[in-house]
């Protein structure tokens, strides 16, 4: 089959406002007819179903979570960005627009990209009119900061908490259209099957978690808001119960997964203090405006450290490495989150890594405290400050700055960062990889759509930071809207679809089989356990770096744990009644195929781009080398157990030119 | 600031992580099938590491029960990073454990003894019932929202968000209203189960800006009808709410919003 991107013609900038201009329409008393489900409630998920509400669509809307509120889009700290151009600093929409196809590694669609910075600025000022409580300077507008090695103040935020009042606002706004009825909610479902008939979306199987039961849901398409699987490593700053069973039973219904090997590794996460660790959690990327990262320079001072007899403030400043700063003197400590992630790995491979585990690197403020104390002295009319005083103002301004995160950082650690330099280390933190969608958001499955993380399209290889809010939002706010109408305006003839239609039994008996499949290994081995293995295996053999040989080992060995989960797992309960390991487990036999797929996907690209490193495809220096030529397309699959099928959508480059990325 | 407190008191501590401690704890959790089974403290044995979180130190007894085919504890959690609002335990009497400003999550077993016996409860809400062990309803919370916790403004309506230039201090008033995560433990801790801090909250947040003015005084009685409805006490001013609330939102949100209220019914600001 040949994947049609739909990318509109005519000039780059004029695309996305002719084609919504030129559509096909639904006329108010059709919407009025017509049946809409989406799945997932964080920010593409929550701003999609209450907009396709206020439009007068009947929506059914699902979380698996006790409440739309609790979206891991929740826990986004620093910020979102917007081609305000506020600060007069010289940015636009096409600077937005090439910024992210650049920090991309130029593996995003142009017209997807392009239509994102475009309503990027319609999304903070819905917004601030819903009472996101945004920063603010003293005369009452809105303030900016920069973020994440890009030229210009574009990104919008709420304290530290950016993610939590974006996402309170959408959660508002259904509320408000769950009152008014147009969206009828559903609270503790998890969705375990889409239903095809005829080859169109029109429904999906959803089990009442709490009482377990099996529901058919039933509509004219289906929205998939369903985010990320970087749960796939086990350890990762997603949250505990973020999964990819809504859109890997797509897969398995005949969508295309792409790009599964696209994931970023964030640098600033506080580093794994145990084998009883859970999840990991992220420091902002912000910190690196003031940070420092180094390691010592002798291999016996991290040895020492490791071993407890030494502490980073011992190490001499000309015994530090400053490598970032050494490795990329342009860009320094601001390089992008794909290049500081792997110098971290490749000081620690090395022997110079900190912590008892070896695994960690540090993030140093001291320089920021002396630069920033001896600056308010002097503002205070001290010219001559001694180094307590220095210190202590110092140490005020940076509190003022970063006071949650030093406090978060402490209470994880439980160790001082403005006396002792923060450990840190990459994790996994987001997945660009996703569903293939076209222009539309409408994945190869008819009537089936994926909004925000859960799709591949605007992000390519890496991620740049303050942008995934954007894209949430910008795709549920100001997209699917009006894209959804390109499906719907051909259905408005076509009446309420019947959860009784054979495809719905089908769907309901074979979601029912798999799961008295897993209820019934009655091995001895916990979910939790495989998923940790699971974990293990894609960290060492598809995590930050990866080569041939690894990745054809690690796939026999997600097939061997595969083999072994379904002959020695252990479930309690049953199916009828509130079973959060039922839950985890049927959650992770999906994250055990998608990681097989993962492997294939990341064996198939040889070459190096953004989140993607192989270690065959590198320069001299360690560098990531692109390969233009052979790899500029997407890559989605369609899963086989035994032999999955390679598509490739090329991506036609019409507006930048593609560069070597460089910070050096 | 209290948190400030149990922080400092590691200001200068040496590097803790290069020696691990390690505790044995007894767990006195409580147990219920369901809203129907009375419920009861069973006693348990764990042994956890200091750096654990609350939650892992549950998930290493949770593995020990699996792993002797007996039922896990339900508990909820999600992000493990205190914004989601998913945890809620009570702990030694106190919702989300001894630590002010801290949830459940991001406790931490270093705040524990070896040879401690740790009292572990659901949320004890009469409008939060009982769905497994120390997992409760909390939609009640939702409804009190979709009551009138927003603001009316359709996708597309909005103008330029530069166009109503808000107060720095106005705005961050408002932020610190805003910063509830839903977790219930105001009312949890509440002797009368009232759920005024964290409507006051939700209230004080939209009202307080220009662009949540509109609807301010038919939002408020709407939100506190319908949170009577769910059930909710009334507040009597014992202060609880807010020494338990994980994100130590003041307790002036309820006079704030109790003016508000009289406003709205006997004042010239009627709403509709």
């Amino acid at each position: 089959m040949k994947l049609d991107g739909k990318t509109p013609s005519g000039p780059l900038d004029n695309k996305w406002t002719n084609y919504r201009s030129k559509m096909n329409l639904v006329a108010p008393n059709n919407k009025r007819r017509l049946d809409v489900i989406v799945v997932g409630t964080g920010l593409a998920g929550a701003s999609a179903a209450s907009t396709l509400g206020e439009l007068g669509y009947n929506v059914k809307c699902f979380t698996f979570h006790d409440s739309p509120r609790r979206a891991h889009s929740i826990a986004a700290q620093g910020g979102i960005n917007a081609a305000k151009n506020y600060q007069n600093d010289g940015d636009s929409v096409y600077r937005l627009f090439y910024d992210t196809i650049k920090g991309g590694d130029y593996r995003s669609r142009e017209s997807n990209v392009h239509r994102l910075a475009e309503v990027s600025r319609n999304i903070i000022d819905q917004a601030a009119a819903q009472g996101v409580p945004f920063a603010r300077e003293y005369g009452g507008l809105l303030a900016n900061r920069s973020f994440g090695g890009v030229q210009v103040s574009r990104t919008f935020y709420a304290r530290g908490q950016t993610g939590q009042q974006l996402l309170l606002g959408a959660y508002q706004s259904l509320s408000r259209q769950i009152s008014l009825g147009s969206v009828e909610m559903y609270n503790r479902h998890e969705m375990l099957d889409v239903v095809k008939i005829d080859g169109k979306a029109r429904g999906i199987i959803a089990r009442n978690l709490l009482t377990g039961k099996l529901e058919r849901h039933a509509a004219h398409c289906v929205i998939l808001a369903t985010g990320g699987y970087g749960n796939v490593f086990y350890l990762s700053t997603n949250a505990m119960g973020s999964n990819v069973t809504a859109a890997w039973r797509a897969v398995k219904r005949g969508a295309y997964m792409a790009n599964p090997c696209y994931t970023q590794i964030h640098p600033t996460c506080i580093p794994v203090s145990g084998d009883y660790q859970s999840k990991l959690t992220l420091m902002s990327e912000s910190l690196r405006n003031d940070g420092r990262v180094w390691v010592p320079k002798k291999k016996e001072d991290a040895k020492a450290i490791r071993e407890g007899h030494k502490k980073g403030i011992d190490i001499a400043e000309e015994d530090r490495d400053y490598y970032l700063e050494r490795r990329y003197p342009a860009f320094g400590n601001l390089v992008p989150r794909d290049v500081a992630s792997r110098a971290a790995k490749v000081a620690c491979d090395e022997g110079h890594g900190v912590n008892r585990t070896g695994l960690a690197v540090y993030l140093d403020f001291s320089d920021a405290i002396q630069r920033y104390g001896k600056s308010e002295a002097h503002t205070m009319g001290n010219h001559s400050p001694d180094a307590a005083t220095i210190k202590r103002l110092g140490t005020g301004v940076i509190e003022a700055k970063y006071g949650n995160l030093f406090e978060m950082y402490e209470k994880i650690t439980g160790e001082n960062p403005y006396v002792f330099p923060m450990k840190i280390y990459p994790a996994v933190h987001y997945t660009m990889g996703g569903l293939w969608v076209d222009y539309n958001l409408e994945t190869n499955v008819p009537g089936l759509f994926a909004l925000g993380e859960a799709n591949f399209s605007d992000h390519g290889a890496n991620r740049l930071g303050a942008s995934a809010l954007m894209q949430g939002l910008a795709d549920g706010y100001f997209v699917i809207p009006y894209t959804i109408g390109t499906f719907l305006c051909n259905e408005i003839r076509t009446p309420k679809i019947d959860p009784n239609a054979p495809e719905f039994e089908e769907a309901e008996t074979s979601t029912r089989a798999r799961i008295d499949q897993i209820l019934n290994v009655k091995g001895n081995q916990t979910v939790e356990s495989f998923h940790r293995r699971l974990g293990k295996i894609m960290w060492e053999y598809c995590g930050m770096s990866r080569n041939a040989e690894g990745l054809k080992k690690g796939r026999q060995m997600i097939r061997d744990l595969k083999a072994e989960f379904y002959k020695d797992l252990f479930v309690p309960g049953t199916q009828n009644e509130f079973n959060p390991e039922l839950e985890k487990a049927l959650r992770v036999a999906d994250f055990i195929e998608l990681g097989e797929n993962m492997m294939v996907d990341a064996l198939d690209r040889e070459e190096s781009c953004g989140g993607h490193f192989r270690e065959e495809y590198q320069s001299g220096e360690g560098e990531a080398q692109r390969n233009d030529e052979d790899f500029t397309y997407v890559s989605a699959w369609e899963w086989d157990d035994d032999q999955p099928i390679l598509h490739k959508e090329e991506l036609i480059f019409e507006n930048v030119e593609l560069k070597t990325r460089s910070y050096k | 600031m209290v948190t400030k407190k149990i922080i400092s008191c590691y200001s200068n501590q040496t590097n803790s992580l290069s020696t691990n401690n390690i505790m044995d704890l007894i767990l006195k959790v409580w147990r219920q099938k369901n809203n129907d089974d009375n419920g009861r403290f069973e006693n348990y044995k764990v042994k956890a590491d200091e750096h654990m979180s609350f939650l892992e130190m549950m998930d290493v007894l949770n593995e020990d029960l699996l792993a002797k085919k007996e039922e896990p504890i339900a508990f909820e959690h999600d992000c493990r990073e205190g914004i989601c609002g998913s945890c809620n335990m009570v702990i030694d009497g106190r919702p989300h454990g001894p630590n002010n400003g801290t949830t459940t999550c991001q406790l931490h077993m270093r705040f524990f003894k070896d040879g401690d016996t740790i009292t572990v409860e659901p949320w004890r809400v009469k409008a939060f019932p009982v769905i497994k062990d120390l997992v409760v309803d909390r939609s009640a919370f939702d409804r009190i929202i979709q009551a009138g916790g927003y603001i009316s403004v359709n996708t597309g309506q909005a103008q330029d968000a530069n166009a109503i230039p808000i107060e720095k201090d106005l705005a961050g008033q408002a932020f610190d209203a805003a910063t509830c995560i839903g977790c219930g433990a105001c009312a949890a801790a509440c002797p009368n189960a009232s759920a005024m801090l964290f409507t006051s909250s939700k209230v004080n947040h939209l009202g307080l800006l220009p662009q949540g003015e509109v609807e301010h005084s038919k939002r408020v009685q709407a939100m506190v009808t319908q949170m009577d409805e769910e059930g909710f006490g009334m507040c009597s001013n014992t202060g609880a709410c807010e020494v338990d609330c994980p994100k130590e939102i003041s307790i002036s949100n309820i006079a704030l919003m109790n003016r508000s209220y009289i406003g709205s019914v006997f004042g010239s600001d009627k709403g509709a």
